[in-house]
């Protein structure tokens, strides 16, 4: 731990709480930032505001849910992300390795080509995603005298493509006019159907999903070894693996289920916090959750600021993760080897 | 001998007993039985393919045996946990890359796993014990270096602090001099002579009989997956033994060193010009 490092972690709190004072003030009805401080002091018990109660409406009412969805949205993407890349000891793997976005996509468009209900909706992405990876897993069990990492990541990919097929499928056959875009938008990603109720269950959710995560930082770190060297430092790896999965996935599938699929973060977020921290997941951990929470709050009020249509998020956040990524690439030395 | 584990008095000691050992579907070795103690290095010499990894890998648990035991301390080891096995045994992998830029402080830090509780951070001892192994092993100097960014030999010194910081009283070394030069082979030999004076028993394999000669105090041939000798190296490492088993002709000789020092050497005879 160097001396800097507790300074940039500051940095990196205050960086976010601008970024969060910002969404709220941004918008197609932009609030001035003492506005934005009174209404929330009466909100939490204080004087009136003494404002028009439109302002109220739009800071608590619409972009509250949406700013704390795109804080817990973007955190649990890049914390999952981090997590991943430790366990498969690469940089370049994502949350939905294990195919939980291809099972989340799979439940949503399923949900909206039987035309249920929203909350239905994101039931069936959250345990289509679960439902995904607990497959890949069995499967990955199932086969005997390979790398396990390397059956996993397999069946993953393979799993992923066959229910990629099904998406496919069921988009072909949706009504064109009602389910199709619905099925598009979901697709791409969005917090604009975001409900404060879909807050209280995902939100638990993620934090279930952190705290293995978290307790275990320390033996993810040996992960990130040899499978035989973890072992031979005291580490049951099938056990510790198991609980990382399932942490990383209940926090993707949570995530996912909120706010449809939303790529780039889970992959480009963690190889920024690892520029920063180094490789130790006891504080690579904190800091992608920092950052990817401030990341997809900004990248969500661009969303829908920077036109009159809602760009999509997964759109968005490619065309500003790809150029930044590719920045990184070229000049980074400590990330990776 | 101290029977400081209190098992039914049985010595601290790393054992096999009739094993048979290989992977799945091929078996590599059979009817394996030999001892190390605290405080003694033993070396194990055999040809490629042999079934030296193998055989350690299974004396660590990484594998389940095909027949036989392995004890440690008189135990089955295949009923203990993994952090149990890895308090009493250490592992140095061949010097290798590593994943991540991990500093060499932190991948010193990681022998310290065995000893911390399941959701619990290296603490300031374990830091402290981390220090003291990389400060023994003489690379201090490398401490914060990035492990990816060394050289091989600096690599595997640092392994081997690793292995001091876990704190177990058996190490066992896959080829720990391979890939480094003539010097820092030697240095690491000296290492280990170093350890076994404090009471650590040292278990490697090796390619070269003359290092067999500088560090061992027993050694184990093996070959085809038998133990074909084991014991004292003056008694073992003998012409017609490594004949035996490299299948090339070789020529066993003393040479005198200053101060009337003598010590042995293995030659090959093949290419005699």
């Amino acid at each position: 731990m160097t001396a800097r490092q507790p300074l940039m972690l500051l940095a990196a709190v205050a960086g976010l709480l601008g970024m969060v004072a910002l969404a709220f003030s941004i918008g197609r009805y932009p609030v001035a930032f003492p506005d934005l401080l009174r209404v929330l002091w009466s909100w939490m018990g204080g004087a009136p505001h003494g404002l028009d109660p439109t302002v109220e409406t739009v800071l608590l009412q619409i972009r509250g849910p949406r700013v704390i969805a795109a804080l817990l949205v973007g955190a649990a993407l890049a914390a999952a992300g981090a997590a991943y890349q430790n366990l498969f000891r690469n940089p370049l793997v994502s949350p939905d390795i294990l195919g939980v976005s291809a099972g989340a996509a799979v439940g949503a468009v399923l949900g909206i080509f039987l035309s249920l209900g929203i909350v239905a909706i994101q039931s069936m992405a959250l345990a289509g995603g679960l439902a995904a990876v607990a497959m890949v897993y069995v499967v990955a069990r199932a086969v005997r005298g390979h790398d396990p990492l390397l059956v996993l990541v397999l069946a993953g990919v393979v799993l992923g493509s066959l229910l990629g097929a099904f998406v496919a499928l069921m988009k072909y056959l949706a009504d064109p006019y009602n389910q199709l875009p619905a099925i598009t938008f979901w697709l791409l990603g969005s917090l604009a159907s975001v409900d404060p109720r879909d807050l209280w269950v995902a939100g638990p959710l993620m934090l279930a999903g952190l705290l293995p995560l978290w307790l275990l930082r320390w033996r993810i770190n040996v992960l990130s070894l040899d499978d035989e060297e973890a072992r031979a430092l005291g580490v049951p790896t099938v056990r510790i693996r198991l609980a990382v999965i399932v942490g990383a996935t209940l926090m993707t599938s949570a995530a996912v289920a909120i706010s449809g699929v939303i790529g780039w973060i889970g992959l480009v977020i963690p190889h920024f916090a690892r520029l920063i921290t180094g490789p130790d997941f006891s504080r690579l951990l904190p800091v992608s959750v920092l950052l990817g929470a401030g990341f997809l709050v900004a990248v969500d009020t661009l969303a829908r600021s920077i036109a009159n249509i809602e760009v999509p998020l997964g759109v968005l956040t490619a065309f500003i993760g790809t150029p930044l990524f590719l920045w990184q690439l070229t000049t980074a030395r400590r990330g990776w080897q | 001998m101290a029977t400081d584990n209190g098992e039914k008095g049985v010595a601290v000691s790393l054992a096999a007993e009739h094993l048979g050992f290989g992977y799945r579907d091929r078996r590599v070795g059979s009817d394996v039985t030999l001892q190390l103690e605290p405080g003694e290095v033993l070396c194990l010499l055999g040809p490629n393919g042999s079934g030296k990894t193998t055989l350690f890998k299974t004396l660590l648990g990484l594998l389940p045996p095909q027949e036989g035991l392995v004890l440690i301390n008189g135990r089955d080891s295949s009923t203990m946990e993994r952090d149990a096995v890895a308090r009493e045994i250490s592992y140095v992998p061949q010097a290798h890359g590593a994943f991540f830029p991990y500093t060499v402080r932190e991948m010193v830090l990681m022998g310290r796993t065995a000893h911390l509780g399941l959701f619990t951070a290296p603490s300031a001892r374990d830091h402290a014990a981390a220090a003291a192994a990389i400060e023994r092993m003489g690379i201090t100097g490398l401490a914060d270096e990035i492990y990816t960014q060394i050289s091989g030999g600096e690599r595997q010194l640092a392994l081997i602090a690793r292995a001091l910081a876990q704190d177990a009283r058996m190490v066992v070394m896959d080829e720990p001099t391979a890939n480094l030069d003539f010097g820092n082979q030697v240095r690491v030999l000296a290492r280990i002579r170093a350890l076994a004076s404090d009471g650590i028993g040292v278990l490697l394999s090796t390619h070269d009989p003359d290092q067999v000669f500088l560090c061992a105090d027993r050694v184990a041939m093996l070959h085809g997956g038998r133990l074909v000798a084991c014991g004292e190296t003056e008694s073992v490492m003998t012409a017609a033994q490594l004949q035996k088993i490299y299948g090339i002709p070789v020529s066993v000789t003393g040479v005198s060193l200053q101060d009337g020092v003598s010590r042995k050497v293995c030659l090959p005879l093949g290419l005699l010009r």
